[in-house]
């Protein structure tokens, strides 16, 4: 018996569209340990956000996901949503990109906070307030006791987003996952975010999933790292094994092209050639081929497996093919 | 950056305490009007061939300077000389044959574009405005030129912005700019839009552009990875206000404004080690609202470093040498 807190096997999901069926993720197999925190890197369309919203059951209406999800030992995937409600918004949770599109813009912050807990835990009224103010407060929220009975758009964007973790935090959840919590947000704003974060997983022991494309955000808060690339999962490692020793050539290239505020820039900045694939049209072979400065000609045939070595490292690339 | 001031020192454009306040309806029916003070007295200088970068929070005024230095919201106050005039206030008609060396190209890239006019008709349409004596073949011939230096097939000049990606049409936005072979180009976060692995395709199409045509840009940016490698030097705006002005390696390297030190190392770097050992200056609440900005010093509510005085007075604009000035009391102890 393994302690994984979520398990995740060969999830798939694809959509229906009047353009023909898209498979917006494929093979994904990963797991999360209680206290761990994964990044999810890859840029838009890549398929990071659809594997949670699939693992939370949230995909759109034309969307089906198929393998499996465990929390803990319960199958999850698919689940009536009745029974799903018990763990999602309970002990698994979820924030958004853009904060203003998840809270109702027609209730105040106390009625959208003390719901859940109502709901969830049977608690007062009363109580289910006390226990918001009380989360307001700790999200760094100043003035919680009277801020609490405003409307969300009396809040500045850094104030919404941590009204929103404070809201996914309400009923101590196990799992938090955050797709991209700090990408509208100013820098300053953005690091009182990820202390916020680090804090909880230093004082909760909560898992967290940090789905972002700002590796600087991961290099700062993650423990191991999954890299997407077309829907599938090109390279994990731990965050070390992918910051120094990276093996597939995207995220090889991901790294080299991005900027770095503390080294004076060289003349020309490294960039990957071509643009990310288009998922209804996807060459066959390997996705990234059309980019790839170590293209070879099995890439155009054959797609590369995930080649497993090391602990726990993969790369789905020819290269690690050990020849 | 030296090697460019001394071969040409005078400035293609120097903006002198410019001003825009807006004005807001008062509180309740008869409150007095209230100022939105959203550029308050900017002055600098850019030269030809130099990129200067405007950083700041979102709400700073970045956005607002650019076009307001391109008459496209009317300043309230102060000049912007442009090529030794001052354009502030020019009518139209003498604006209009101005408007051929000042460019802008803009944040999101799909919005910027007409979605029913083709990119061929998208990218003319300057040519079409500003040199009508050109003839069809020419004009189409120009486009075409134009279209394969950005890095788009000139074939698909009759197609519409909605078959592009984002990285493609911002190339068809930097067309569109570059057509008229401008002198100035305000990039307004002309990257923030794009993923990570287009980003550098398109700073690297901005330096390429601006070595082979003597551009000058103006790169507004809340980016400041991307600022540190494009820009010569750095104007850093808080709340409409200069808070430091320098060139890069000085800005970077010994920043001298509270706000610029926390800026910088807030940004993270991709590198776990440096990431979580490096020494931060975490900054507390939010931007306070321009329309009752802090007394003193704009900063002090936010500034770990805040005194007194800083309540009371407002720091002048302090020149450390020639290439750096600095907004604030206590700069010499930083």
């Amino acid at each position: 018996m393994t302690n994984h807190i979520l398990t995740v096997e060969n999830l798939r999901a694809r959509f229906q569209t009047p353009d023909g069926e898209v498979e917006a993720v494929n093979d994904i197999n990963f797991h999360i340990d209680p206290g761990e925190t994964l990044g999810v890197v890859g840029e838009s369309g890549s398929g990071k956000t659809q594997i949670f919203l699939a693992v939370m059951g949230l995909l759109a209406k034309n969307g089906k996901a198929t393998g499996t999800v465990r929390y803990k030992d319960k199958d999850i995937l698919n689940i009536p949503s009745r029974q799903l409600n018990k763990i999602r918004g309970v002990t698994m949770s979820m924030i958004f990109q853009d904060p203003m599109t998840s809270l109702n813009p027609f209730l105040k912050i106390s009625k959208q906070m003390t719901e859940v807990l109502v709901e969830h835990r049977g608690m007062s009224e009363g109580d289910a307030l006390k226990r918001a103010i009380n989360m307001l407060d700790r999200v760094g929220i100043p003035g919680a006791a009277q801020r609490v009975h405003m409307y969300p758009h009396e809040f500045s964007g850094g104030m919404r987003q941590r009204v929103m973790i404070a809201m996914a935090l309400l009923c101590d959840p196990e799992v938090l996952i955050a797709d991209e919590p700090t990408t509208a947000l100013d820098v300053t704003v953005q690091a009182q975010i990820l202390d916020l974060l680090r804090d909880l997983k230093k004082d909760f022991n909560t898992a967290i999933v940090m789905i972002t494309h700002d590796l600087g955000v991961v290099a700062g808060l993650c423990d191991r790292v999954m890299v997407m690339y077309g829907g599938r999962i090109v390279e994990t490692g731990t965050v070390r094994d992918i910051f120094y020793d990276s093996h597939h050539p995207y995220t090889e290239g991901l790294l080299k092209s991005m900027p770095r505020i503390d080294t004076a820039s060289e003349e020309h900045l490294f960039a990957i050639p071509g643009q990310p694939p288009n998922l209804q049209n996807l060459p066959k072979g390997c996705a990234y081929q059309e980019r790839c400065a170590y293209v070879m000609d099995r890439c155009c045939v054959s797609r590369p497996g995930l080649f497993g070595f090391d602990d726990g490292r993969a790369s789905a690339c020819f290269r690690e093919d050990g020849q | 950056m030296n090697a460019i001031r001394k071969k040409k020192n005078v400035p293609i454009l120097s903006v002198r305490d410019l001003k825009v306040h807006f004005s807001l309806p008062g509180k309740g029916f008869f409150g007095p009007e209230r100022k939105l003070k959203a550029v308050d007295g900017i002055n600098f200088d850019l030269f030809p061939g130099e990129t200067l970068g405007i950083v700041g929070e979102s709400g700073c005024g970045k956005s607002t300077l650019g076009r307001a230095i391109l008459q496209l919201i009317p300043p309230t106050d102060g000049q912007v000389v442009w090529l030794g005039r001052d354009i502030v206030g020019a009518p139209h008609r003498e604006m209009q044959p101005l408007r051929r060396d000042l460019q802008i190209i803009f944040q999101d890239p799909l919005a910027s574009l007409n979605p029913r006019m083709t990119i061929g008709e998208i990218i003319a349409e300057p040519l079409v405005t500003h040199k009508p004596e050109l003839g069809k073949d020419e004009i189409k011939a120009r486009v075409k030129r134009m279209m394969a230096r950005v890095g788009l097939l000139p074939q698909m000049i009759n197609r519409y912005p909605h078959e592009f990606s984002g990285g493609q049409c911002q190339r068809i936005g930097i067309a569109r700019a570059m057509i008229l072979e401008p002198k100035l180009i305000i990039c307004d976060e002309p990257v923030s839009a794009l993923d990570v692995s287009i980003q550098a395709q398109i700073v690297n199409l901005l330096q390429e552009l601006q070595r082979e045509f003597d551009l000058s840009l103006i790169f507004i940016s809340h980016d400041l990875s991307i600022v540190r490698h494009i820009c010569h030097r750095i104007l850093v705006l808080y709340l409409g206000n200069l808070m430091e002005l320098a060139d890069r390696d000085s800005i970077y390297a010994a920043p001298k404004h509270p706000y610029t030190k926390a800026l910088i190392s807030a940004v993270p770097i991709p590198d776990p080690e440096i990431e979580r050992t490096k020494e931060r200056i975490v900054l507390t609440g939010d931007l306070p609202s321009p329309i009752n900005p802090p007394s003193g010093c704009v900063f002090r509510t936010r500034c770990p470093f805040a005194k007194d005085v800083c309540a009371t007075d407002v720091p002048s604009v302090d020149t450390i040498n020639d290439q750096h000035q600095v907004a604030c009391h206590f700069h010499e102890r930083m």
